[in-house]
């Protein structure tokens, strides 16, 4: 089994390099700060660490404010609470002027667990991808948060990188390099294109073996930039493959599958199937449980691809 | 019906080059009381102008700010029109941006744009957006409309200025019916938390909102309170005289230690006898007959 790593903690202490880094970085919390791992910074940066308190839409509005000043802050909450909570701020803030704000929210998706609907983030990433300008990153593991986060802080524009609470097997090797506004090829393949984000990249590479002992060659592709997103990728993945499967911890409205259905229905239409949680809230129980409960495993990834290769021509 | 033109005879600070050279350094000799209370004149003129052309827009609570923000730009603060992006220089955030045309035309009148420009208000591709647009107007510091945002905006750039040591100073305007929002006091909350002595906030206290009277609508009170139990300084004027809320910005900068509010009592549309008092001057403009009437009522 490859390693797993929190992501979290993995934000936290990159945060302190790039503070090290550059004295403009900022970082603000809405009393969170364990929960993200900001508290790393907080411990090192004191002064450059700005607790707002239980109040997300006011974190937002100073972020902007902060970064109207040549700052360039962070600014981390639960991704329920960013965008939902304040996303006319983060829309009239941060998104209409195009100021350098990085929201970076955490517990995103269903793998959040016990705690149930309220803290399960399953339309962030429809909300944020709305928002005309924003940059969204969704990272597949710890190398891959590493980068991603390294590159926001030095790409100037909103962005929002949306990572998960459990830890995470890694995908990558050391010398994985992040590429802003590419897919990833994370496996070759000719039959049917199996293309994921966040956590469901690990997934998406587990159906992949397991389909090909039953005579079926997935493409796997990691779509770690969903905004603005690799076109180019998923047209000649089409072309190649005929099929698409897409497989994110969202809803099924509005997120990867959403866009990469837009893509294909204009360049180039190939059937597709959709791994994403059904027009629901999900409930209190263990991640595990909770993936398999709303249909986000490796073996729903599996029986997608089964019924997409069989519609193709 | 044509609209009656502004008074072309009636110089612009804008053309006075001696202007620039006031409005940064503090030494310059200062307008006199006379001469701010002629450009609060002119403010009002652009603003019954401008949205009577637009034929839309927020006379009301425009004509009621008109002396908060004659005060600030033609004598506190310190700005570079030359340079809108001037690093030193005093922010002045508008929260409630439907007063977009006071603001409008107080920049032009320092001269960040022609004044001519004023009349292109509302229209498809003008700089002059009707809420504020800080993508496309020299000198807007934030893109406002949706109410209660421009505080929280405004301890961002406080909190920039003091981790640089600047010494520039941070002014916020909200309405009084935007302080319904609670973003507003979370902000209110947070200022005062992180001790920020370099932010005023001024509050145009006119009583009115949309649907009615603050009173009515939700109930504000006790307003200065509030902010007093939230850890503001509160100093309270008569927003129309142009002399006590230049003593209150003046107090406020000797302020240690927690930010300053001033509410400023105030008259929606003040200036324009049928505007006063009147919420449907909020966001109706007044068609040319009006125009024509308050323009009279301003000379």
């Amino acid at each position: 089994m490859p390693q797993e790593i929190s992501l979290r903690e993995t934000y936290g202490k990159t945060l302190v390099e790039l503070g090290k880094e550059n004295p403009n970085i900022v970082v603000l919390d809405a009393d969170l700060s364990r929960s993200t791992m900001t508290q790393f910074f907080a411990s090192e940066f004191p002064h450059r660490f700005f607790d707002c308190g239980i109040a997300e839409q006011n974190m937002v509005g100073i972020a902007a404010g902060l970064a109207a000043s040549s700052k360039i802050p962070f600014a981390s909450t639960f991704a329920v609470f960013a965008p939902g909570r304040c996303f006319d701020q983060i829309r009239m803030s941060i998104a209409q002027p195009r100021l350098n704000v990085k929201l970076v929210s955490t517990h995103g998706g269903i793998s959040v667990g016990e705690d149930g609907t309220s803290h399960q983030s399953v339309e962030d990433l429809a909300l944020i991808c709305s928002l005309p300008g924003f940059t969204v990153i969704v990272p597949a593991d710890a190398i891959e948060t590493v980068q991603a986060l390294r590159v926001a802080a030095a790409t100037y524009g909103p962005f929002y990188i949306r990572i998960c609470r459990p830890k995470v097997p890694l995908v990558y090797s050391e010398d994985y390099r992040f590429n802003l506004g590419k897919a990833v090829t994370m496996r070759q393949g000719k039959d049917v294109t199996v293309i994921a984000i966040g956590i469901m990249v690990a997934a998406a590479l587990e159906a992949a073996g397991n389909l090909e002992q039953k005579g079926i060659d997935c493409h796997v592709l990691n779509m770690p930039t969903l905004k603005p997103i690799d076109e180019v990728a998923i047209i000649k993945a089409a072309a190649e493959t005929g099929a698409i499967v897409t497989a994110e911890e969202h809803l099924e409205h509005g997120g990867l599958g959403s866009a990469v259905a837009r893509v294909l229905a204009r360049h180039h239409p190939v059937p597709i199937e959709f791994i994403a949680i059904k027009d629901t809230y999900a409930k209190s129980g263990k991640p595990a449980e909770l993936l398999q409960r709303y249909g986000l495993t490796a073996k729903d990834i599996e029986q997608a691809v089964q019924a997409v290769v069989k519609k193709k021509g | 019906m044509s609209l009656p033109e502004l008074d072309p005879s009636s110089a612009t600070l804008a053309d006075n080059k001696k202007a620039e050279v006031f409005l940064s350094s503090a030494e310059a000799k200062p307008l006199s009381l006379k001469e701010m209370k002629t450009i609060a004149k002119r403010l009002r003129r652009h603003i019954i102008t401008m949205t009577g052309k637009a034929g839309s827009g927020h006379p009301g609570g425009s004509l009621s700010a008109v002396e908060i923000i004659t005060a600030l730009y033609f004598k506190l603060l310190r700005h570079k029109p030359s340079d809108p992006q001037w690093a030193e220089r005093d922010r002045f955030i508008l929260s409630k941006g439907h007063a977009a045309p006071l603001l409008y035309a107080a920049l032009a009148e320092c001269g960040y744009f022609p004044v001519d420009e004023l009349s292109t208000l509302r229209q498809l591709d003008s700089r002059l957006q009707g809420h504020t647009d800080r993508t496309l107007t020299p000198g807007v510091e934030m893109s406002a409309g949706a109410l209660g945002q421009g505080l929280s905006f405004a301890i961002g750039i406080a909190l920039s200025g003091r981790l640089n040591s600047q010494k520039h100073r941070v002014y916020v305007l909200l309405g009084d019916g935007e302080c319904d929002e609670g973003q507003v006091w979370e902000g209110a909350m947070a200022a005062a938390h992180f001790k920020l002595d370099n932010l005023v906030a001024i509050v145009d206290n006119n009583g009115l909102q949309i649907d009615g009277w603050n009173r009515d609508v939700m109930n504000l009170d006790p307003f200065s309170e509030k902010w007093r139990a939230f850890g503001w300084r509160v100093i309270e004027v008569d927003g129309h005289d142009l002399s006590q809320l230049i003593d209150a910005f003046k107090q406020a900068k000797q302020v240690k230690g927690q930010p300053t509010v001033i509410i400023a009592h105030t008259i929606k549309g003040k200036g324009v006898s049928f505007m006063e008092n009147k919420a449907d001057f909020h966001g109706k403009a007044p068609n040319a007959a009006e125009v024509e009437i308050a323009l009279k009522e301003l000379e």
